[in-house]
């Protein structure tokens, strides 16, 4: 009987590389949950850092968005000389009349100091000062009253006043449901209403606001408007900006600065982008170290195995299919890191943006790239274990 | 009488049908050092199919190296290897790894059964590297362990086995893929006496189903049982009992 001369190679199928490769961690499951800890915790830093920062800056974009980032401010200064740094007199009927300008409000000085009552030191204002405002200021900065009223037509000639925020706050003013009195130069005035915080105009949140008619009536108000307020047409923001100073003052429109508002905020959010760096690259560390430490598992599970190299050897494997088995096992051992990482990082991102009344964003890009990550992380991690495993000669191995 | 001598009153004897399962012919083999050590010198052995053979020799004799250069676990410095009719010599290595998992069975002292996989998990492994599939492979371990009596221990896993049964299962998976030959290293080793004796009567037993069997022992009590013995000492093969069915030589 002739023998066969060409024997077949040796064969391992691609789903039994698979099975091959889980059965090591199947077999030592408390190792295998420890050694892909170092991945979890990196991964779920990732997904919850990216979570987080995109979910709270959501909830401050709604915040923008909602506020309106068509809102331009016009005031004095920037120039040098030639005017006498005031806005004139005439500046909200003029901006008023740019066709892209939606709405206009201003804010004038008033040269008076507020006090609770009569009774506190003179000078001790609390920082709280007195400006004067047309009946469209709460309008166009898209304010709202927390109780009582903002002035209107009819009753902007009464010598009423409406409290900002913060001077609401200061002043213990939480209703309007027993007549409520602010000092005024050496008058009491009434409160008619509580604004609640512009985060647009934050220093009208620290003033009490009197009706321009009533402050020119009864006390020393400026006539050049301290800041106009400009509500735009959607889009056409950059245009209206160039022509508000030459419609402002067309004497000296240099003296003339104009402003966004909103700007401020998305600077805010964007220094929440650089802590989200910062973060990210903790994550990036601590998803290094968990690499090592698989690494570092795979280098003693070689070790440790050598019989069940040995073994495999004996049984017809090949180099090949040993460095395949012990990649395999790496990249299950991160890619189980990753799933976990994931589930941590969605999981922490869930409860806290919840508690913040946040809307919950989770980036895709953060978990795919999160586990794809831990994969090339096990790839790279198990590529040296691998290596020594399959280099191991059966009769070293079987010596174990 | 030698090996060599043997061999050659084998040729065109009264019984061509005899096939050779594993041909040694002058194999050498050195491991590198100054000088170098000869752990094998110029050996020839030849066994057939269906017989079971004992390699005896004490520690250091070279038993273990002449074990691997049979199992092709390590290549020979000189010399040819033939497992059931094919030359090993200049093969890949790849190559080589399908002749053991088609034509060789390991049983090892250590047992090397994985942990945290059933017996039929473990004597399937015996298939894995065919590229056979797991409904096959699984059918045919549950066939190999019954064969060895072990039909009721199927998804015990190895630390819920007492040595012996774990011997038995080893044994299982030396034969689940119908090797041309098992090679059994100090299979008792790790034994006591009455699991000695149970796995003994189980290698008896498969032999005289007509598997093939070399156990490599330094206890000559379990030699002396076998029907053939080859005494290994320094590297040679000093005394061979010859196959039992040829006559004594006159």
């Amino acid at each position: 009987m002739a023998s066969n001369d060409q024997s077949p190679a040796s064969k391992l199928r691609l789903n039994d590389v698979v099975r091959v490769g889980a059965s090591g961690p199947r077999a030592r499951k408390t190792r295998t949950a420890l050694s892909a800890l170092g991945i979890s915790i990196g991964i779920a830093a990732l997904v919850g850092v990216l979570g987080l920062s995109e979910s709270s800056k959501s909830a401050l974009l709604d915040e923008i968005a909602a506020l309106g980032t068509n809102l331009l401010t016009v005031e004095a200064g920037g120039g040098i000389g030639a005017g006498d740094g005031e806005l004139p007199d005439t500046a909200l009927a003029s901006v008023a009349r740019i066709p892209t300008v939606t709405s206009a409000s201003a804010v004038w000085d008033v040269d008076a100091d507020v006090y609770r009552n009569e009774f506190i030191p003179e000078g001790e204002t609390g920082a709280i000062n007195v400006v004067a405002s047309d009946v469209d200021l709460v309008h166009t900065l898209r304010g709202e009253v927390a109780a009582g009223r903002f002035f209107d037509e009819n009753t902007a000639h009464y010598p009423t006043a409406v409290v900002g925020s913060v001077a609401a706050e200061r002043y213990g003013i939480r209703d309007l449901n027993t007549p409520t009195y602010v000092f005024i130069g050496d008058e009491y005035v009434e409160v008619v209403g509580i604004l609640k915080e512009f985060p647009l105009a934050a220093d009208l949140d620290r003033s009490v606001i009197l009706s321009q008619q009533a402050a020119t009536t009864f006390f020393d108000a400026d006539d050049s408007p301290s800041t106009v307020f400009v509500r735009v047409l959607d889009g056409t923001i950059d245009e209206t900006r160039d022509v508000l100073p030459g419609n402002t003052d067309p004497e000296n429109p240099e003296e003339v600065t104009v402003s966004r508002p909103s700007d401020a905020l998305e600077a805010q959010a964007a220094a929440d982008d650089a802590l989200t760096t910062l973060f990210l690259g903790l994550g990036a560390v601590a998803l290094l170290v968990g690499g090592i430490g698989i690494a570092n598992v795979m280098v003693i599970a070689v070790i440790e195995r050598r019989g069940e190299i040995g073994l495999r050897r004996a049984l017809g494997a090949t180099q090949a299919h040993i460095r395949r088995q012990f990649l395999t096992e790496a990249v299950i051992l991160s890619v189980l890191g990753g799933i976990g990482g994931v589930a941590i990082g969605v999981v922490a991102t869930l409860v806290y943006a919840t508690s913040q009344d946040w809307r919950v964003i989770i980036p895709q890009e953060a978990a795919l790239g999160g586990l794809a990550g831990a994969i090339a992380i096990g790839a790279i991690a198990g590529l040296y274990p691998a290596m020594r495993a399959a280099k191991l000669p059966p009769t070293e191995a079987l010596r174990a | 009488m030698t090996a060599a001598t043997m061999n050659d009153s084998n040729h065109g004897l009264a019984r061509p049908q005899r096939r050779p399962a594993l041909e040694l012919r002058r194999v050498v083999k050195e491991y590198q050092g100054d000088p170098p050590v000869r752990a094998l010198n110029d050996v020839s052995l030849r066994i057939d199919h269906g017989e079971l053979v004992a390699i005896v020799g004490a520690s250091g004799s070279g038993k273990s190296t002449l074990l691997n250069v049979m199992g092709t676990l390590d290549r020979p410095t000189h010399g040819i290897v033939e497992i059931d009719g094919v030359d090993t010599a200049g093969r890949s290595d790849n190559a080589v790894a399908g002749i053991r998992a088609r034509k060789i069975g390991f049983v090892f002292q250590q047992f090397f059964l994985l942990p945290g996989m059933s017996a039929v998990e473990n004597v399937a492994n015996g298939l894995l590297y065919q590229g056979i599939a797991p409904s096959e492979r699984r059918a045919r371990a549950i066939d190999a362990l019954r064969r060895v009596g072990l039909g009721h221990r199927l998804e015990h896993t190895p630390n819920q086995l007492s040595g012996g049964e774990r011997q038995r299962v080893a044994v299982a998976r030396a034969l689940v893929h119908h090797p041309a030959f098992v090679l059994a290293d100090e299979p008792t080793g790790n034994l006591d006496s009455r699991s000695t004796d149970a796995v003994m009567q189980l290698i008896r037993d498969l032999h005289a189903e007509g598997t093939t069997i070399v156990v490599i022992t330094h206890d000559t009590d379990i030699a002396a049982e076998l029907p053939r013995r080859v005494t290994v000492h320094d590297g040679s093969i000093i005394a061979d009992s010859g196959h039992p069915d040829d006559a004594p030589e006159i």
